[in-house]
């Protein structure tokens, strides 16, 4: 971390002085890999709505781990993500059912059970806000750490399933025809998502996870032609949108999360424009 | 190259021959007790109304599907042992707006290096290759969800045939395709099937290529109705009751 305060400093520019500036930066450089890859396959495998109704199940895994008096509450709310991300591959797997209507069925029902649970007993919720509304401002260079590792972990995933991942996705029968075995794919795909979705919400707020897992894809979906463009420019979409937003915020001293999300939304609209006139 | 083995019963040489085969959901019954053989190098049509089990049966033999009864294959060199199925099937409505090249399919289908990496050099020769069989080498930059119904089916096409099939399936290939398009798909069809020496068995609602194309039709309504040359299965008491034909037509 020395290091990069240093060459942090080193630039000389003025909101680079400042250590939590540093440290979003850092940040930054590995969600916008991590979220532009992942994107692609959320966006073309119209999961955009699953990872949201994540988010929300997160906070349940919180207050069932904080009910259990666990240290680290975090890691109840991964397990119980998982739980969720497979129950929800199973059911939907052997229902007639719309994804969407499930994923319906699935958030409200987690909700539900988590402000049940936090509220047991009379209790209130306002000790879980700093899991709901994490700050990338505030990240710790723990977190950055443990984005890190989801980073590396990503992109292991992807090298190794991306291909099988995509023609599930396009072409469920070409893919089993061709021996892959889309359920499951289909399965540890959703297991990854909830795992990164749980692991980054704490550090980096509700609102940044879902727009940086959506636009990036949406907005490179616009005007890529392949999928080595697709991949690219949703990484730089994101990597553009995280930085440009973070020095907007300090600019302007807004909220860092809500000047990335705007960002990202604008691209969306300059993509939108560039599609119209390619076709 | 003519060294097939002589299946069991068949007077012709036997690719594929099915005994007494039954596939059940539960209760349900798809089809049942339906027998068929498929010579080597023959083109079989399989019609019937919506729901007969036709794409069930393909399933089957793909080893997709569980059944009841006996599905044996002779190939060339070592009998029964399952030989390499090709197989298209209903073509799917492509998304127009994914962002995946007909390089990018054939690459998650054939290669292990990632295709967001981009697709290399010699795969992109082993795609034109391939594409090249089916007359569709201007189509590997395009998107697949901007093809016509006609073209989608020749990349499909192309994709099954590598590596190259004894037997090639085709699940309604003609559905979607005007009729320039499959009367292009048809000739192509048969002339993969001489040139590679290869068995197809397809499904369609097209009755107009039967009598052109089809050396074997097989009527199918929950189980098999009848398996003949096209012009006995059209002129049948079996076709004009399972598609409501009323009667001289």
């Amino acid at each position: 971390m020395e290091l990069w305060y240093t060459i942090c400093r080193a630039t000389g520019a003025d909101m680079l002085q400042w250590q939590f500036m540093c440290n979003a930066l850092l940040a930054i450089l590995l969600m916008a890999p991590l979220f532009g890859i992942m994107s692609t396959m959320v966006v073309t495998g119209r999961m955009s709505f699953f990872s949201d109704a994540l988010g929300h199940s997160a906070f349940t895994g919180i207050a069932i781990g904080c009910i259990c008096g666990m240290a680290m509450p975090i890691w109840a709310a991964v397990i119980f993500s998982l739980v969720f991300s497979l129950l929800f591959s199973f059911v939907r797997s052997r229902s007639n059912q719309a994804a969407d209507t499930l994923i319906g069925v699935f958030s409200s029902a987690a909700v539900a059970l988590g402000i049940f649970v936090a509220t047991l007993g009379g209790g209130s919720f306002t000790k879980y806000n700093k899991y709901l509304i994490g700050d990338i401002l505030s990240i710790t260079p723990g977190e950055i750490g443990l984005l890190a590792i989801v980073l590396a972990g990503v992109l292991v995933l992807w090298v190794l399933l991306s291909n099988r991942l995509t023609l599930t996705v396009v072409y469920p029968q070409l893919a089993s025809s061709r021996g892959m075995r889309s359920g499951l794919t289909q399965t540890v795909f959703s297991a990854a998502i909830a795992v990164v979705v749980t692991l980054t919400i704490s550090s980096v707020g509700l609102l940044i996870l879902n727009s940086l897992l959506v636009l990036p894809g949406a907005s490179a979906r616009n005007v890529a032609k392949n999928m080595r463009q697709y991949h690219v420019f949703s990484v730089l979409f994101a990597l553009f949108s995280g930085i440009g937003g973070l020095i907007v915020s300090y600019v302007w001293g807004s909220s860092a999360g809500a000047a990335i999300s705007l960002m990202l939304a604008m691209i969306f609209a300059i993509t939108f424009a560039l599609r119209k006139v390619r076709v | 190259m003519k060294l097939f083995f002589h299946g069991g019963g068949c007077g012709d040489a036997c690719c594929l021959r099915i005994q007494d085969l039954s596939v059940k959901y539960g209760e349900t019954c798809i089809f049942e007790h339906v027998n068929l053989h498929v010579h080597c190098g023959e083109m079989v049509a399989l019609i019937g109304p919506n729901g007969a089990g036709k794409s069930t049966l393909l399933k089957a033999i793909l080893g997709q599907q569980e059944y009841d009864g006996v599905i044996a294959f002779s190939s060339p060199g070592a009998r029964d042992r399952r030989p390499r199925m090709g197989y298209v099937p209903q073509s799917p409505t492509f998304d127009p707006g994914d962002p995946l090249s007909v390089a990018d399919l054939f690459a998650c289908c054939m290669s292990k290096r990632p295709a967001f990496l981009g697709v290399s050099r010699s795969m992109r020769e082993k795609v034109l290759e391939c594409l090249d069989r089916v007359h569709a080498t201007d189509l590997i930059d395009k998107r697949v969800g901007t093809l016509s119904g006609g073209e989608l089916q020749r990349v499909l096409l192309a994709l099954a045939l590598e590596p190259l099939p004894n037997i090639l399936i085709l699940d309604e290939p003609l559905s979607g395709v005007d009729v320039e398009g499959i009367h292009t798909l048809m000739d192509m069809l048969d002339e993969i099937r001489k040139e590679y020496d290869l068995s197809i068995l397809m499904t369609t609602h097209d009755f107009s290529i039967l009598p052109k194309y089809a050396d074997q039709v097989i009527l199918m309504d929950h189980g098999m109705k009848i398996q003949g040359t096209p012009a006995e299965v059209l002129a049948s008491d079996a076709f004009r009751t399972a598609f409501h034909v009323k009667g001289g037509q």
